[in-house]
């Protein structure tokens, strides 16, 4: 999900040096990094002209930003409402606990990032997790566990092929 | 997305009038062959996230593999959501219509065999009438569509969203066409009033009023003017804008245009939520395309009008489809909803008159200057013209996107189209307009729904969200859902909103643990009240509804919880204990593996106990257990 | 001139002038916390709700930004107006019970308890945002903003570190209507800076 391979100034370069698109660029920052360092930020704000107060408001503000490096891995689950109807919130619970951190937190290894959406749209299959880019339908603890440790088998043998290579 | 439908090129064509453009259309379907069988795979969020895309490259691969004669290859095309999500993936094989539901990659080759060799129907994948047990062919003789009219989804299904070329097969942009040609702009604006169109993202406030105070506006201050489309749909469990901007985002577009050309706008902003990449991406595609065919930028049609429009990608914040804060999140700061009281027709985006209309409204401008006014105030009811989409979603066995005119009883919708609850008992309320809504009652199910009733019953319209409820669903946890959404959306700016949401919510938990009193009933509807007066923007003043209107109809609910410290609907933790039947456990020790607290103890094919002083309550042996053994009480 | 009536009297007021300034201007009582006349109008913490009335119809608007206009029918002191007002004082006194700001102006409106546990007993800040706005607008330098949303929402300055912006000038302790800028200043400022608290 992150391409580190970008520049930060071919990323700021994109847009016009006006206020409107220190949004734009924050949301470009965060899709290749992962998340909005300070650095990053100052360098947004000095491009948009927006005072560093005002570029930290923005990214507080909206919750697709992120100020922390994210886990490799994104576990979302939906909490629209039928979700919540279906049961999201247990899901919600049962991440937390197995993998002891709280929601819109990220594990001490790194692995994962565990965050709640609002509604992700796809209704007709709550409770919905989706996981990195993958929507699991009708979820359950169980369906979730499976495909963490799917995850962590891909992680063992991605390892295996860099210490090889 | 791949069409095969025709060998046009973008770019190779800049549309020069009208006249250009029914020549193209005439084009494009000339070189279709009506006979040539076609699959059609459904792309929308819900079949992709069943695995459609899969079974789209199996098709491609059996087709391959079959070695069909090749005058007789199939085409595939992939298009946006046909709203019968719990039945998808979806697949429809034309020219005869053949639909089947709930396809795997694995049951491909059966169907390239069966259907397209040997031109027979695959029963198994094929619909079964509920209530008749009858198989059903065709899309159109399924209850969920018969009883539908789409109007504004009629493109959704049938077209290759990616492909311009469909949409204007289909007859896209004649309307912009028509008003460029034939039309000033001040008879589009005409059009719309006379046609009754409301606003479709909550409130309903007249589009023709709003654009004609728009031209009022720009005779004070003159322009520029902006216009801007709301595809911030955030209200959980809408997904209808998502649906007609991945499946038919031309028709937004061009409604975005029709209304630039009747403002004189020379710039749009199109805002949608983050959580669309699909939709994003679609818009994008269809943006660039329009472009090239001279249809958006400079000198459209070359008529002398110019206009041209950006997407701004929503930040995640509920509140930014509020109007105020979605112009100042376009301007690139937090979206605070501005306190003014001055309208956005006056001082909207920068300052400057705005005339903002969300994704359904725009999509419905083309077909009314298409096909007149007239035609489109004579459906539905007289105050609430037209149709509308909703998103039928929760304990409902159709789950998807219903288009139905606008007047249709409630019940029409949920038992008839969604085809009652799962459990067969009926339904116990619907939860229309989303965190700003209500929940309407069963007794109200021949409510109309539109705009008017709904507000009447106490609830809303909103987008068009309708979340099914059953009797294991409790009012008192449903409103602690919407107001803990709140809490979390709200942009914390106001008093009331910031603090009177919390408060309430409080209130609520207390219900929830079997507290509190008939005092704090009453405190609740008094601060309820203040909220609802006091909030800045319209996510506070309407964030009481789900409250105020489930202690109107659910009273005695909200009162077992507090008299009775029991929870009718057996959802609130605190009062509710887990158990397992011994008849009915078989022994397989699945919950206990499962359980996080470890407090399931049996032997191997005897029956399991729970521990209830341990048991934390998270219902994962109940979600676990194969043979409904745990249950509630 | 304009010409409109609060509470039945006649008064008149300058085109371009709130319903609260009109209100001042006559000695009318309407109780403000985010209000101050050197900077703009946020109109946050709603305790200046006033009611308009026109026949059956009725409305509550805040009175910091709500323009004057020929005819209104404004009322300071109906039903709806006092529950807002109560409601929204008994919440700041939990909120807030170390500001006796807060504990003095709910006493005048005849709030003495609050209903709500207070989450912080050492709490004075209600994010009116007035300081992060006189330090935009009058001081000209943005060194706080309100950070963060919802319920989260806090006055401080960027990744709540210490910034060289600030230059210590005091206008936002000064004009802070519940005395909490003067715990958050140090924070901001980075070094202490109890010689400027003194002189605020």
């Amino acid at each position: 999900m992150s391409h580190y391979g970008v520049q930060i100034d071919e990323i700021i370069e994109r847009y016009p040096d006006k206020p409107e698109y220190l949004i734009f660029l924050l949301q470009d920052i965060q899709s290749s990094y992962g998340y909005i360092s300070a650095d990053a930020m100052q360098l947004a704000c000095d491009h948009t002209g927006v005072p560093l107060t005002q570029g930290y408001s923005v990214a507080t503000f909206y919750q697709s930003f992120r100020l922390d490096p994210s886990g490799e891995h994104e576990i979302r689950v939906c909490l629209g409402t039928a979700c919540h109807l279906k049961g999201g919130q247990r899901l919600v619970e049962d991440l937390q606990r197995r993998l002891n951190v709280k929601a819109g937190g990220t594990t001490e290894d790194m692995r994962f990032t565990l965050s709640t959406v609002n509604c992700v749209g796809a209704c007709a299959l709550a409770p919905v997790v989706v996981v990195d880019n993958e929507y699991l339908a009708n979820a359950t603890a169980k369906k979730v566990d499976k495909q963490l440790k799917v995850l962590d088998s891909q992680n063992a043998v991605g390892i295996e092929e860099g210490g090889h290579a | 997305m791949h069409s095969q439908s025709t060998a046009l090129k973008v770019g190779s064509w800049r549309l020069q009038s009208a006249q250009d453009l029914n020549k193209l259309r005439e084009q494009i379907l000339s070189e279709r062959d009506p006979a040539r069988p076609e699959i059609v795979i459904c792309h929308g969020t819900g079949c992709l996230a069943n695995g459609s895309d899969k079974v789209a490259k199996a098709f491609k691969t059996a087709i391959d593999a079959a070695g069909i004669d090749a005058k007789v290859v199939p085409g595939i095309k992939t298009t946006g959501c046909h709203g019968f999500c719990s039945r998808g993936p979806l697949v429809i094989i034309r020219p005869k219509g053949l639909f089947y539901q709930r396809v795997s990659p694995k049951d491909v080759e059966e169907i390239v065999k069966r259907t397209l060799v040997e031109g027979q129907a695959v029963e198994r994948l094929l619909y079964k009438d509920p209530k008749t047990d009858d198989l059903i062919f065709t899309e159109d003789q399924i209850p969920f569509y018969k009883l539908q009219q789409r109007v504004v989804l009629h493109n959704i299904g049938k077209i290759d969203p990616t492909d311009i070329s469909d949409t204007i097969a289909a007859g896209g942009y004649q309307a912009l066409a028509k008003a460029l040609s034939t039309m000033r702009p001040e008879q589009v604006v005409k059009e719309i009033e006379k046609s009754g169109l409301r606003g479709r993202g909550g409130a309903g406030f007249p589009t023709g009023k709003k654009w004609r105070s728009a031209l009022n506006a720009i005779k004070k201050k003159g322009r520029p003017v902006y216009v801007v489309v709301n595809g911030d749909e955030g209200d959980p469990g809408a997904f209808m804008d998502r649906t007609i901007m991945e499946g038919d985002p031309h028709a937004v577009l061009e409604g975005l245009i029709l209304a630039a050309y009747a403002l004189g706008a020379q710039q749009g902003y199109l805002y949608v939520r983050a959580e669309y990449p699909l939709a994003i991406r679609h818009l994008e595609i269809a943006m660039a395309q329009a472009r090239a065919f001279g249809l958006l930028g400079e000198n459209i049609l070359n008529s002398g009008f110019s206009f041209d429009a950006r997407i701004n990608r929503g930040a995640g914040a509920f509140v930014c489809g509020e109007s105020t804060a979605l112009f100042t999140s376009i301007e690139g700061k937090p979206g605070n909803p501005r306190p003014k009281y001055v309208r956005s027709v006056e001082e909207g985006l920068w300052g400057r008159p705005t005339v903002l209309n969300n994704v359904e409204t725009f999509a419905n401008v083309p077909l009314i200057i298409e096909r007149g006014s007239g035609w489109y105030a004579g459906l539905g009811v007289s105050h609430s013209t037209g149709t509308k989409v909703f998103s039928l979603v929760g304990k409902v066995n159709n789950v998807g996107l219903v288009e139905v005119p606008m007047g249709v009883p409630m019940a029409a919708i949920v038992e008839e189209i969604g085809g009652g609850v799962p459990n067969g008992k009926p339904f116990k309320a619907v939860q229309t307009g989303g965190p700003s809504g209500g929940c309407i009652p069963y007794r109200l199910k021949g409510t109309p729904v539109d705009f008017d009733s709904l507000t009447a019953a106490g609830s809303m319209m909103g987008s068009g969200a309708m979340i099914v409820m059953d009797d294991t669903d409790c009012v008192v946890d449903v409103g602690r859902y919407f107001l803990r959404f709140l809490e979390e959306e709200s942009c914390g700016k106001c008093l009331p909103c910031r603090l009177g949401l919390t408060r309430m919510r409080e209130i609520l938990d207390n219900f929830s643990k079997g507290q509190g009193t008939e005092q704090d009933i009453e405190d609740l509807t008094s601060l309820a009240q203040a909220v609802q007066d006091g909030a800045l923007c319209a996510l506070g003043s309407s964030a009481p509804n789900p409250v105020l209107t489930t202690l109107r109809y659910f009273k005695e609910e909200y009162m077992a919880h507090i008299r009775d410290h029991k929870c009718p609907a057996g959802v609130c933790k605190d009062l509710i204990t887990y158990s397992i039947d011994p008849e009915l456990c078989t022994g397989c020790m699945s919950c206990a593996r499962q359980c996080p607290a470890q407090c399931i103890t049996g032997k191997k094919k005897a029956a399991h106990i729970i521990d209830a002083e341990k048991c934390l309550r998270c219902g994962i042996c109940m979600d676990t257990c194969k043979f409904n053994a745990v249950v509630i009480s | 001139m304009i010409t409109f009536k609060i509470n039945d009297e006649e008064v008149q007021a300058r085109p371009g002038w709130t319903v609260l300034e009109t209100a001042r201007e006559y000695g009318i009582e309407i109780p403000t916390l985010c209000f101050h006349p050197a900077v703009s109008s946020s109109g946050a913490c709603r305790l200046c709700m006033v009611e308009l009335r026109e026949g059956s119809w009725s409305k509550l608007v805040a009175s910091c930004i709500y323009p004057v206009a020929e005819g209104l029918q404004v009322y300071t002191d109906t039903e709806r107006v006092r529950n807002v007002r109560r409601w929204v004082l008994e919440m700041l006194l939990a909120a807030c019970p170390a500001s006796p700001e807060i504990v003095q102006l709910a006493a005048k409106y005849n709030v003495i308890r609050s209903r709500f546990a207070s989450k912080d007993p050492d709490q004075t800040c209600f994010v009116c945002g007035l300081c992060a706005r006189v330090c935009e607008e009058v001081v000209g330098l943005s060194a706080i903003a309100t950070v963060d949303r919802g319920i989260h929402k806090r006055v401080g300055a960027p990744f709540a570190r210490p910034t060289d912006i600030c230059v210590a000038c005091g206008s936002c302790i000064t004009i802070c209507p519940t005395g909490a800028m003067q715990k958050i200043f140090d924070s901001v400022r980075g070094e202490p800076a109890t010689a400027l608290t003194q002189l605020a």
